[in-house]
């Protein structure tokens, strides 16, 4: 078993716990342990800038809105804890189930997959690409950017009326 | 050793179908967000996977950097609508949005 392999089973693994865990903190530090895995697999497959942005902003900056809204809304807590604990097991316990049956049945498939053969040219860098030879999608990501922007002005901003 | 892109096509079905359970089995809002996340996660990896195995890195990188710039948005967006019903409705289930107008 190569170390790809492991990283690809942890990666699983952690999505699995973070879909599956009853608290929502948990959920969250899941979600981050599933972007560290990520980076490292794309630093062992060579993607080092991409690497270092899943791991600097997925699992860095959402992790912290993510603990943010949790702490904002989770006022009181559950009376019912082991009842909807309960409830929540019955509703997950087949995914594991069903990751295990479909990625034993698509390891047994293997289906002969071949990648497109590699350019003959050699390729510009990452940089290059990234600011080079995109034009009108970089204005469509700074009006992304910018509509991210004002749409947290709009939804975080307090009630003029003397609400939250 | 070369690892065979059929791999990467069984680990990230796995991970489609974990994040797709995750969006449909919950009525938390924000859980369904973070089922979102796992489904965007899912589809990074794979761009990177196919890039590295057809020889093209470079622009598989790229579009995953703006992948993750747009999963940020669409995260801060998300999180401050559901702080919004949650003031509204003192709730984070999914059933609350039939209140909803519109």
């Amino acid at each position: 078993m190569s170390v790809m392999t492991i990283l690809l089973i942890l990666l699983v693994l952690a999505s699995l716990w973070t879909a599956t865990t009853f608290l929502l903190l948990r959920a969250a530090i899941g979600l981050a342990l599933t972007s560290v895995m990520l980076a490292i697999i794309m630093y062992d497959l060579g993607a080092g800038l991409a690497a270092v942005i899943e791991l600097s902003v997925c699992a860095g900056l959402i992790s912290v809105v993510f603990v943010s809204v949790i702490s904002l809304t989770q006022r009181k807590p559950f009376s019912d804890y082991f009842e909807r604990r309960a409830s929540r097991l019955r509703r997950f316990w087949p995914l594991p189930v069903i990751l295990f049956v479909v990625g034993i049945g698509l390891s047994l498939v293997s289906a002969p997959v071949t990648p497109a053969a590699a350019p003959a040219t050699p390729q510009p860098d990452v940089r290059t690409f990234l600011w080079s030879t995109r034009q009108l999608d970089l204005f469509g990501q700074i009006l992304i950017l910018l509509s991210g922007v004002f749409g947290v002005l709009v939804l975080f901003k307090r009630n003029e009326k003397g609400g939250e | 050793m070369p690892v065979p892109i059929w791999l990467y096509i069984t680990f990230f079905v796995l991970i489609v179908i974990d994040g797709l359970y995750c969006v449909l089995a919950t009525y938390n809002l924000l859980r369904i967000l973070i089922g979102l996340e796992i489904l965007i996660k899912a589809v990074s990896f794979f761009i990177i996977a196919c890039g590295a195995a057809a020889g093209r890195l470079a622009l598989a990188q790229s579009i995953v950097i703006t992948v993750i710039v747009i999963e940020v948005v669409v995260v801060v967006i998300g999180a401050g609508a559901i702080l919004g019903f949650f003031r509204r409705y003192d709730s984070m289930s999914v059933r609350n949005t039939r209140e909803m107008k519109g």
